[in-house]
């Protein structure tokens, strides 16, 4: 057998292996998380290594004390969904506003400091969270903005921007500008023929990048840690689970259900759309 | 239709030369795009910019209301930086710890998008679950692995100790060193930093597997075919034809996952709080700012790790990255 053959025939099991690997690793914690959630606290202490448990088993309990308002000696976290919502529905929204005419300018129109933008972006990426986070929390006090989830969204929009705008940009060039003097031709003014021509054919790509805002804004943690951490109404998600497991008497299951809470949202609109956003994100990265 | 449309100069004023086609599209195009500057030069340059001037102030949290432009400049916060315990250190924990995590990321996903790359029953299903640790909220995912490794109720240790004849159970994410005896020689391995690292790799390399599976796939198919006719082994045909072709990609993101590493705060925080030997600048400089509140000194810590930042990207852009294709248009 020469080389090739060899090789063929390893890599061919190998893949396999790989493969199976692959959805263990990838998978396992997630499974894990929502086992662990189920079970009794006692019995997972005494059996940390089991990795199945029957529907026998299983309790609700967990997540009862999770959901359940504060007032009534819960942890809160429908409040804490909410905020989320809002916060990553309004990031959404506001950044694809923004974006979708910044997009356009960029791939279509010349203009003065064009080629210097992308300086500008790149500057939201090379300097720390962090650091913007000092000015931003003395600015934010300053304008009564810290504390709010007014002043978050407007951080999680300028975070997001620079993606949002350089992933419809890949999208936008795609189109045919022969589609765009049509309109022109046909007497629509410049937004007209953004919102009825480039829109709807950009429509994958814009999905694309609402849920790439979505997905940042609601996983953020740093800056709700800074902004939101000295009111509870206040708090998101990712905040209010984070501060629970400093708490005491919060048992690791529970800590679990509210991960599970945290996760679930996310996934179950990853999986709805998962096509559209692969598509979406690297619609430009196979031009090399 | 074309008989409706208005004549172009109606909306100009009189007594003005209407402005030409360039005039308009130039307006036009800073109009679309100024929303999109002000937010980034309000949320993002300006602060920037007022770090840079925090950095050389004596500031604390208290008399930060006071502060302005014409305030007491001063090299103060930079000598206690740069002068402080630890802080050489952390800057090399976040070397480590970004080379590490960048390196292991990109290599993981290589493999994993040439694994994923023919077609299979459940390839889309696969190929969604491999995306799940990126998708994941952070604050989740950390939490999972720090069960997972606990020394006391972690299924990592507890199937360790049973099934690969664990002395005692290890402490994943609080021991600094390991000693880790290799063909009879003690070894001290950074136990947790390593740790971290594996988290990381862990956590970014779907982002890796996303953007190389896309070139992989545009990759002309003629290429391979043609090389598999002149008998190729896999190896060969990888080393001499994709390896080529992702190169640019490949490059791009090493420069993408080193950045965000290096700046990454929330991993690292949220699974050890900076401890056993963990503690990158990011985490220090939230250290500063919650701790002490010395935001002068935060400033300046944050400053150098940009600057440390640029620094390594002008080197590494300079000379050592394969061409990577410019934004030139």
């Amino acid at each position: 057998m020469d080389r090739a053959t060899v090789e063929t025939r390893v890599f061919g099991v190998l893949r396999w292996v790989i493969i199976a690997g692959l959805v263990v690793v990838t998978l396992f914690p997630f499974y894990y998380m929502l086992l662990l959630s189920l079970r009794p606290i006692d019995e997972v202490l005494q059996n940390p290594g089991r990795i199945w448990a029957g529907p026998a088993e299983w309790t609700v309990q967990t997540y009862r004390e999770v959901l359940t308002p504060t007032s009534r000696g819960g942890q809160g976290f429908l409040r804490f969904l909410a905020n989320s919502a809002i916060v990553s529905v309004a990031a959404t929204v506001l950044t694809l506003v923004v974006s979708i005419p910044g997009a356009y300018a960029v791939t279509r129109l010349r203009f003065t400091g064009r080629r210097q933008v992308h300086f500008l972006f790149l500057a939201v990426y090379l300097f720390p969270s962090i650091l913007l986070a000092i000015p931003l929390f003395v600015l934010f006090t300053r304008l009564g903005l810290r504390g709010s989830l007014f002043g978050l969204t407007i951080v999680y929009i300028a975070q997001t921007l620079p993606v949002s705008i350089y992933m419809l940009r890949n999208y936008l060039s795609t189109i045919p500008i022969s589609l765009e003097e049509a309109a022109a031709v046909d007497g629509y003014t410049r937004l007209q023929t953004i919102r009825k021509v480039i829109l709807p054919l950009a429509a994958p790509a814009v999905m694309a990048n609402a849920l790439y805002v979505f997905m940042i804004a609601w996983n953020e943690f740093l800056f709700a840690l800074l902004f939101l951490v000295e009111d509870r109404a206040d708090w998101t998600v990712s905040l209010g689970l984070a501060q629970l497991s400093g708490g005491i008497e919060v048992s690791k299951t529970v800590l679990m259900a509210g991960s599970v809470v945290l996760t679930l949202p996310i996934v179950a609109l990853f999986f709805a759309a998962e096509r559209l956003l692969t598509e979406g994100l690297t619609a430009g990265a196979d031009k090399g | 239709m074309v008989a409706t449309r208005e004549p172009r100069s109606a909306g100009a004023p009189p007594g003005r030369r209407p402005p030409t086609r360039r005039q308009r599209e130039n307006r036009a195009g800073l109009a679309y795009l100024s929303p999109t500057l002000i937010v980034v030069l309000v949320v993002v340059v300006l602060p920037i910019l007022w770090t840079v001037m925090l950095a050389f102030q004596r500031i604390r949290l208290i008399n930060v209301r006071r502060a302005g432009v014409f305030g007491q400049y001063t090299l103060a916060n930079l000598e206690l930086v740069l002068t402080s315990p630890g802080f050489w250190s952390s800057l090399w924990t976040t070397l480590v710890y970004t080379v590490g995590a960048t390196v292991l990321s990109i290599g993981f996903g290589l493999v994993a998008a040439l694994a994923l790359r023919g077609a299979f029953r459940g390839r889309t299903l696969v190929r969604a679950s491999v995306l799940l640790p990126y998708v994941a909220p952070v604050v989740a995912v950390t939490f999972v692995w720090e069960i997972l490794l606990s020394p006391q109720f972690g299924l990592a240790n507890d199937w360790g100790v049973r099934f690969l004849g664990w002395d005692r159970p290890i402490a994943f994410l609080s021991q600094r060193e390991y000693t880790v005896s290799l063909f009879g020689a003690e070894v001290d391995v950074p136990l947790a930093l390593l740790t971290v690292i594996a988290f990381e790799a862990w956590r970014y390399f779907p982002f890796a597997f996303l953007f190389l599976l896309a070139r992989l796939q545009a990759v002309p198919r003629e290429l391979e075919e043609a090389a598999l006719v002149d008998g190729a082994a896999p190896t060969q045909t990888f080393r001499h034809i994709l390896l080529p072709q992702l190169g640019p990609v490949i490059a791009l993101l090493t420069v993408l996952r080193f950045i965000m590493t290096f700046n990454k705060f929330d991993d690292v925080y949220l699974l050890t709080g900076g401890g056993a030997g963990t503690e990158v600048v990011s985490v220090r400089v939230y250290e500063y700012l919650t701790a002490r509140f010395d935001i002068g000194a935060a400033s300046a810590q944050a400053l150098v790790l940009a600057l440390g930042l640029v620094a390594l990207l002008v080197v590494y852009l300079r000379y050592l990255a394969p061409r990577v294709e410019g934004d030139d248009e």
